[in-house]
């Protein structure tokens, strides 16, 4: 500080952020930027990193907040305030990957029960149900949770968890939280919700009746594909407490360095996925003019199947696109005509992303379950960016315009 | 990149896009050619294996150049439309490695009066040891501009809008003149980033950056960057870096190249949210005056249409009571953080006299007009309703 004519010392408060009672009234925008609270004694704006595995006790057996960074650290601590707040909740415990969260989430569910899962989830979800699932004796049964009656009649005293994703990954379905909600607590059983696609900032679960949230962090929150993170989100105290639980016996925690990182790119959550969100409408508008397109799959469009019970429920649409072609190989050649799109599994970062699900990101369902649970072979996922929405619709118009162009030249070929 | 003699060289891909929220994403790198990784990596490495004597593949030791370090320049290169950059630990480095490369004892430069502190404490009290003679001038008024350039100097350092006075300085008539009078012009982009203004589309030679800012937009490294098109000026300007030291580290390149990805939609806002508060802040009865170039009743409002694509982020103030109205005010804010920085997502106010100008001689202060109750508020990225209801209580206090 310089030699001003304030005198020495003109702010003897420290000046740190400690607004606990105003955070509820706070808009999104501002809660993204601004943390719960910071107590760091030297009132850094970017908090520290406890890049430490272990915190000195005061005495033998006395521990203070900390002790271990496996069962506790301050960074993450901050990083599932935050996640916890932005989802209107009270909890959060932040997870070394979203499938960690999902791993922690089944063992809530013990053996003998079972677990009711949406018929379109992530592969990588499907391989946890599926294949480690079996052998703690914990049974599993896909239901298309997008019809209500079906999950009525798919439950039964042993379903201990329902776990959906909505809209679903990639193909988009949507499934009524609210009526889905009401259904499991009837039966006993709890609601999990898989947020990743939406983020809180267009769909707060919780607030619709759901028990758990839960986030593959290393999507929208991130953004900017730097962290490998996932979290579980609840208002429940006890239900926290066996998920922290779990995350201390099992060691799957988020290490401080990554909930730092995390914690960077959630300062600008609300910008990208406003941004994100507006320029997917247009994408998804451009998709559906689009003559090579033979369906789009994308819950803002008036068509979707889903998309009154969708608005109902969110208040933006999200930035991941599905769309088919009708032809494997064309959309093929499209996601490898894109410049702008890498091609590349996972979604919801500040880039631009392609792929061809049945081959990437859903490749890990099971053999067996394929039939039913995996996507479309000629259905191409986009995940839109920030990138200047005009420069990403030319890219797709020349990709498809390219893999046109190939495929006459394949026929011609053929002729011959 | 260094070269056999270790002088650094240019290092940009090639930059097809046309738009800057694109280019903030892929300009200037290309994804990791071993693994495909789509971040750069983060190559924490003092030195390189050389595969025989007198041979490398581009780099040696890290204070001569790193592959992160060169993909943060040629992002920063591209966002601002040039061919070089070079990344430099803070901003006040890069002031320094700009003087060492292009002033010699006996040598003059010009700078506006109302520069960051920092700036003139690096001439006033280091460089005028060294035989370098600078003088402070109001480079926003023209004939001073033309009186100053009648004697020789090597360069003419502008910061428009002004910090924290937020007085303009037209870039392209300062070139003009400048470019007659055989001086470079340099001006600092600090405040406005390539988002909202582009000095080298206005003739500017240099570019300076604090990075610290904007640039990487969450108040979690500091840096600096200095970006020129001229490949003679850049040679001077690496040559000097790697002589010093004074090079970016690693860790923190890697993180501005991840914040410069959100500047484009982070600046958009910031003067979204800027015009707003000074909107409010103009029609209240206790501010006494109000300073921000994207309101009509700012004085240059019409050079600010000229030469920026909106307001910017800051905006300077006075509240009625002088001084202690200030101190009141401050310390009522709850939202705004009290910090002598600004650029951050978080909304940041700070008493320029007593934090960032305590340096500035008095009647320098005076001439360039910092008065002694001027609040600057850099204006972040909160929702604008949730600081204006912070200003709004902290007036009535």
């Amino acid at each position: 500080m310089g030699s001003g004519e304030w005198g020495k010392d003109p702010f003897p408060i420290p000046h740190c952020l400690l607004f606990s009672e105003e955070s509820a009234t706070m808009k999104t925008a501002t809660q993204c930027v601004h943390f719960d609270s910071n107590d760091d004694p030297h009132c850094s704006i970017s908090p520290p990193i406890y890049q430490t595995a272990t915190f000195r006790q005061p005495t033998a057996d006395e521990f203070g907040e900390y002790d271990y960074t496996r069962s506790g650290n301050p960074t993450r601590s901050l990083v599932e305030r935050q996640i916890a707040r932005l989802e209107g909740a009270e909890y959060a415990c932040a997870f070394a990957s979203g499938m960690a969260a999902i791993t922690a989430l089944t063992r809530l569910v013990g053996a003998g029960c079972e677990i009711i899962a949406g018929d379109d989830l992530y592969g990588g979800t499907v391989r946890l149900l599926d294949q480690i699932l079996p052998r703690q004796g914990i049974g599993v049964r896909y239901v298309d949770v997008t019809d209500v009656d079906a999950v009525r009649e798919a439950l039964n005293p042993r379903v201990k968890l329902i776990l959906i994703e909505t809209p679903s990954n990639p193909t988009m379905r949507i499934a009524d939280i609210r009526a889905l909600a009401r259904v499991a607590r009837e039966a006993g059983a709890l609601l999990a919700v898989d947020n990743s696609m939406l983020s809180p900032c267009f769909q707060q679960p919780l607030k619709l009746g759901v028990d758990i949230v839960v986030h593959s962090a290393t999507k929208f929150l991130c953004g900017h594909s730097d962290v490998t993170g996932g979290a579980l989100v609840v208002n429940d105290y006890d239900l926290n407490r066996q998920i922290a639980f779990q995350q201390n016996a099992e060691g799957a925690g988020l290490s401080p360095f990554d909930s730092w990182l995390l914690l960077r790119g959630m300062k600008t959550l609300s910008l990208r996925v406003e941004r994100q969100n507006e320029s997917a409408r247009k994408i998804a508008e451009f998709l559906s003019r689009h003559r090579a397109v033979d369906r789009v799959y994308y819950p803002g469009l008036a068509d979707h199947p889903g998309h009154e019970i969708h608005r109902s429920q969110s208040k933006g649409d999200g930035a991941v696109i599905s769309f088919t072609t009708g032809d494997v190989d064309v959309s093929r050649q499209v996601v490898e005509a894109t410049r702008l799109f890498d091609i590349a599994v996972s979604f919801g970062s500040v880039g631009s992303t392609i792929s061809l699900p049945c081959r990437m990101s859903h490749a890990s369902i099971p053999q067996a379950l394929r039939e039913r649970l995996a996507p479309p072979p000629d259905l191409v996922r986009i995940s839109v960016g920030i990138e200047d929405v005009d420069d990403l619709i030319e890219d797709l118009s020349q990709a498809f315009a390219l893999a046109a162009r190939r495929e006459d030249a394949i026929s011609a070929a053929c002729a011959v | 990149m260094a070269t056999a003699d270790n002088k650094p060289t240019a290092n940009l891909a090639p930059n097809p896009y046309q738009f800057l929220e694109t280019i903030a994403l892929h300009g200037g790198t290309s994804p990791d050619p071993t693994t495909g990784a789509m971040l750069t990596p983060i190559y924490q490495t003092t030195t390189y294996r050389q595969p025989a004597v007198g041979e490398h593949k581009g780099y040696t030791y890290s204070r001569s150049g790193n592959p992160t370090v060169t993909a943060l320049e040629g992002r920063l290169a591209a966002i601002e439309g040039a061919e070089f950059a070079t990344a430099y630990i803070t901003g006040l480095a890069a002031t320094t490695v700009l003087c060492l490369a292009l002033l010699k004892a006996g040598d003059r430069v010009v700078l506006s009066q109302a520069v960051y502190g920092g700036t003139v404490r690096l001439l006033k009290q280091v460089l005028a040891q060294f035989g370098v003679q600078s003088d402070f001038i109001d480079t926003s008024d023209s004939d001073a501009l033309v009186r100053a350039l009648k004697e020789p100097a090597k360069f003419l350092f502008i910061e428009t809008p002004a910090n924290p006075t937020l007085k303009l300085t037209d870039i392209e008539l300062a070139a003009h003149l400048s470019k007659d009078a055989g001086a470079l012009l340099v001006v600092d982009n600090t405040l406005l980033t390539p988002a909202l203004q582009r000095p080298l589309d206005l003739g500017a030679d240099i570019v300076l950056h604090s990075t610290t800012k904007f640039i990487e937009g969450h108040n979690a490294t500091v840096g600096g960057s200095l970006i020129t098109r001229n490949a003679e000026l850049h040679e001077k300007l690496a040559f000097v870096r790697n002589a010093i030291g004074a090079i970016q580290a690693a860790f923190p390149a890697w993180l501005t190249l991840q914040g410069v990805k959100t500047l484009p939609l982070r600046m958009a806002q910031h003067s979204a949210n800027a015009l707003r508060v000074a909107r409010f802040l103009e029609s209240h009865p206790r501010v006494e005056w109000l300073a921000y170039p994207g309101l009509e009743s700012f004085p240059q409002y019409e050079l600010a249409k000229r030469q920026q694509t909106s307001g910017g982020a800051l905006l300077a103030f006075e509240v009625e009571g002088g001084v202690e109205a200030g101190v009141r005010l401050m310390n009522s804010v709850k939202l705004c953080s009290l910090a002598e920085n600004l650029g951050a997502a978080e909304t940041l106010i700070t008493h320029p006299v007593s934090m960032t100008h305590g340096d500035m001689p008095p009647q320098q202060r005076v001439a360039a007009g910092i008065t002694d109750g001027l609040v600057r508020l850099s204006v972040g990225l909160e929702n604008p309703d949730d600081l204006i209801a912070d200003l709004d209580q902290a007036l009535k206090q």
